[in-house]
């Protein structure tokens, strides 16, 4: 087993500006990055955000968030003995999109790029602007320097890897470079790249005959109207990244105890440390955990069969069932613990309802030290 | 026309969806499997590059090809395809332009990826055009599949992904692009294709699969099964467990009957009745939303052939 991941200090360390909660869909992210925000505030006094992108309804109506308004609200009901505040918000990507245009160009500007349906497109539907605006939003909560700590609750994206990508996919694209290349005539001439130019003049072609000219139009006159008051949205995902890398920010991999969620979690492991990103730990959500595990499922199972009471036999089958889910999740833990044996784990047990409380925040956060 | 692949199934095309980590692509994947007997064939498709079917069945990543992923008793095969958009697109161009050489290298300077990202939806028009393709392909007058089955992206994103020709038609006015997407956009609203939602019984899923319901019947997507996984015997009928009468049973059974046992019982017997209070309201929930369901029991030693074999008997017998 890997060392235990010690929550309290990381949250408690002052030197702890920003959590970053990934893992795959469905595996508890956003609850428990309110549960660390929570017990940051309440705890360990410290001023604290979450960040959150898509939480419950009633979660979020608990923590008094009912609207996209992408405006941290302070969460109300929670122990402030300590000194600490929890703040929480929820993702506005269209709206943090058009703030990022606000900010840099003039009212007119703006308004043309508005009502450009490129642009009307993108900002709300284009995969990897949700990653992107995630990270923008971040990166102007930690400019402020108002808070102590930053908790983020990651996109729920069909693989975990978006979320490092999709700034730079997305930057790479609005930098608009390949755009210019498909847009330029093909030149002929020396060019060693000759083949690669004439192929763009015929997929130039190609691309107009099966979108329509209009698009090319309309996305060149978007692209020039972002690129020229930017001066590169990839320098901006450059510097996300580079406040992802510091040693203030922390990664959480969240991961419940099953195959598929597991498997992703080791891949996000790798890449976190491929891409040298501070990876605090892994947490393991929804673990099972029983009080009489010297009972065993087989016993249990046995003396179920052969009792002629049926609510002892119930009780039996469901422990035996409870010993086995126990069984199963040790393993699956374990191909996890095994592959990254220097990353502290930490787990949460499971429990019999959903969270949508301060209180069961507060449950989860104790747990998570427990 | 009239030959159905089964009564209960009649669709040709299904598309799974349903929330991350309740289980889609292993429903997809014993679906496919259901599907194919009786010496039928099916294609089971994954678009989202995740290599999920690979995994299941515990084989190399999947090229971007047809392949035989599984037989079937009876002579049936499961054939497997993962599409690529970038593979996609090319083999398209190639169709309408051919492209050759030249596509590969407009690969190699990354042009192709950017031309699937640079319209929202297009991408999603090449993966859903391959998956049309492929449902109505024949050969000498006879369909290739019996049955496409789609391991389809999340319910979060299912209604953007399947509405293709509004994303597009905001874009493109003409070409083969809008041509495709109207193709697609009319194969997914007639009654050859069928959109099934899995959950699990828990509350995220439960409210995500009738969010994605409700925004697909907006759509007239057609709607086929909610599909609960995992789904856990009824045991504690009655509704509540004594510590008395347990300590009597255990004394009886000849197991442990000390207060730390009983009460280690109890505690875990009341845990279940409260999720099963909740797994009833959420049944209830489901229920409300119209839709014929089916539920798969819980597998207990995971996915592996025999269990998928176990949930796509279940399947046809639904």
């Amino acid at each position: 087993m890997a060392e235990p991941l010690d929550v309290d200090r990381l949250l408690a360390d002052p030197a702890t500006r920003i959590i970053v909660c990934c893992g795959a869909g469905g595996v508890g992210k956003t609850t428990t990055a309110a549960a660390l925000g929570l017990r940051a505030a309440e705890v360990h006094g410290r001023r604290t955000v979450v960040l959150t992108i898509d939480p419950a309804r009633r979660l979020a109506q608990s923590m008094g968030l009912s609207e996209l308004d992408n405006t941290p609200r302070q969460v109300k009901g929670i122990d402030a003995e300590n000194g600490g505040e929890l703040h929480a918000m929820m993702l506005d990507m269209k709206r943090t999109f058009d703030e990022v245009v606000q900010l840099h160009t003039t009212p007119q500007r703006a308004a043309e790029i508005f009502a450009n349906p490129f642009y009307q497109a993108m900002s709300s539907t284009f995969a990897g602007t949700q990653e992107y605006m995630a990270m923008e939003k971040l990166g102007q909560l930690r400019s402020t320097d108002e808070w102590d700590l930053i908790v983020v609750d990651t996109p729920p994206s069909r693989s975990a890897l978006d979320f490092l990508d999709a700034p730079a996919r997305l930057s790479r694209f609005l930098d608009g470079r390949m755009l210019r290349l498909l847009l330029a005539p093909a030149r002929s001439g020396k060019s060693m790249f000759s083949l690669v130019t004439a192929s763009f003049g015929l997929f130039s072609r190609a691309v107009q005959k099966i979108l329509g000219a209009q698009l090319l139009t309309d996305l060149s006159g978007f692209v020039a109207a972002l690129d020229s008051m930017f001066g590169g949205f990839r320098q901006r995902a450059d510097e996300t990244y580079r406040i992802l890398q510091d040693p203030q920010t922390a990664f959480l991999l969240v991961a419940a105890p099953e195959k598929d969620a597991v498997r992703e979690a080791a891949y996000f492991a790798k890449r976190l440390v491929a891409e040298r990103m501070p990876l605090a730990g892994v947490v393991l959500n929804r673990m099972h955990r029983s009080e009489i595990s010297v009972l065993g499922a087989e016993r249990s199972e046995a003396a179920a069969a052969a009792t002629d009471q049926q609510m002892t036999a119930d009780a039996l089958r469901i422990h035996a069932a409870l010993m086995r889910q126990i069984e199963r999740e040790a393993i699956v833990a374990a191909t996890f613990t095994d592959a990254f044996p220097g990353v502290p784990a930490a787990s949460i047990a499971a429990q019999p309802a959903d969270v949508h409380d301060v209180d069961g925040l507060r449950t989860i956060g104790n747990l998570l030290v427990a | 026309m009239g030959e159905h692949v089964n009564s209960r199934w009649p669709a040709r095309l299904h598309v799974v969806t349903g929330k991350g980590g309740t289980g889609k692509t292993t429903v997809a994947a014993a679906l496919a499997l259901g599907l194919a007997s009786g010496g039928r064939r099916t294609l089971l498709v994954e678009v989202e590059g995740r290599q999920g079917i690979a995994q299941l069945f515990e084989v190399q990543p999947l090229p971007y090809k047809e392949l035989r992923i599984a037989q079937v008793a009876g002579g049936g095969e499961v054939r497997a395809l993962a599409v690529d958009p970038e593979e996609a697109l090319l083999e398209y161009l190639d169709m309408f332009y051919h492209l050759g050489a030249a596509g590969r290298a407009l690969r190699k300077v990354g042009a192709i990826d950017f031309a699937t990202t640079i319209a929202p939806g297009l991408r999603d028009v090449l993966l859903t055009g391959k998956v049309k393709e492929a449902t109505t392909r024949s050969h000498d007058g006879r369909r290739i599949y019996d049955a496409v089955v789609l391991d389809a992206p999340p319910t979060g994103r299912i209604g953007r992904f399947l509405n293709v020709t509004a994303e597009t038609a905001k874009l493109t006015k003409v070409g083969p692009i809008k041509t495709q997407s109207e193709g697609v956009a009319s194969l997914l609203r007639s009654p050859i294709t069928s959109v099934h939602v899995v959950t699990l019984l828990e509350e995220m899923p439960v409210q995500e699969t009738l969010d994605a319901i409700a925004e697909l019947k907006a759509l007239h997507i057609s709607l086929g099964r909610i599909i609960v996984n995992g789904a856990r015997p009824a045991l504690l009928t009655a509704g509540k467990v004594t510590k008395a009468e347990l300590k009597r049973g255990l004394t009886e059974a000849g197991l442990p009957a000390d207060a730390a046992t009983v009460n280690g019982l109890a505690a875990e017997a009341r845990a279940y009745l409260t999720r099963r209070d909740l797994e009833e309201s959420l049944r209830g929930e489901l229920a409300d939303a119209g839709q014929p369901t089916i539920e798969l029991p819980l597998l207990p030693d995971g996915a592996d052939r025999a269990g998928l074999d176990e949930l796509a008997s279940e399947l046809m017998r639904a």
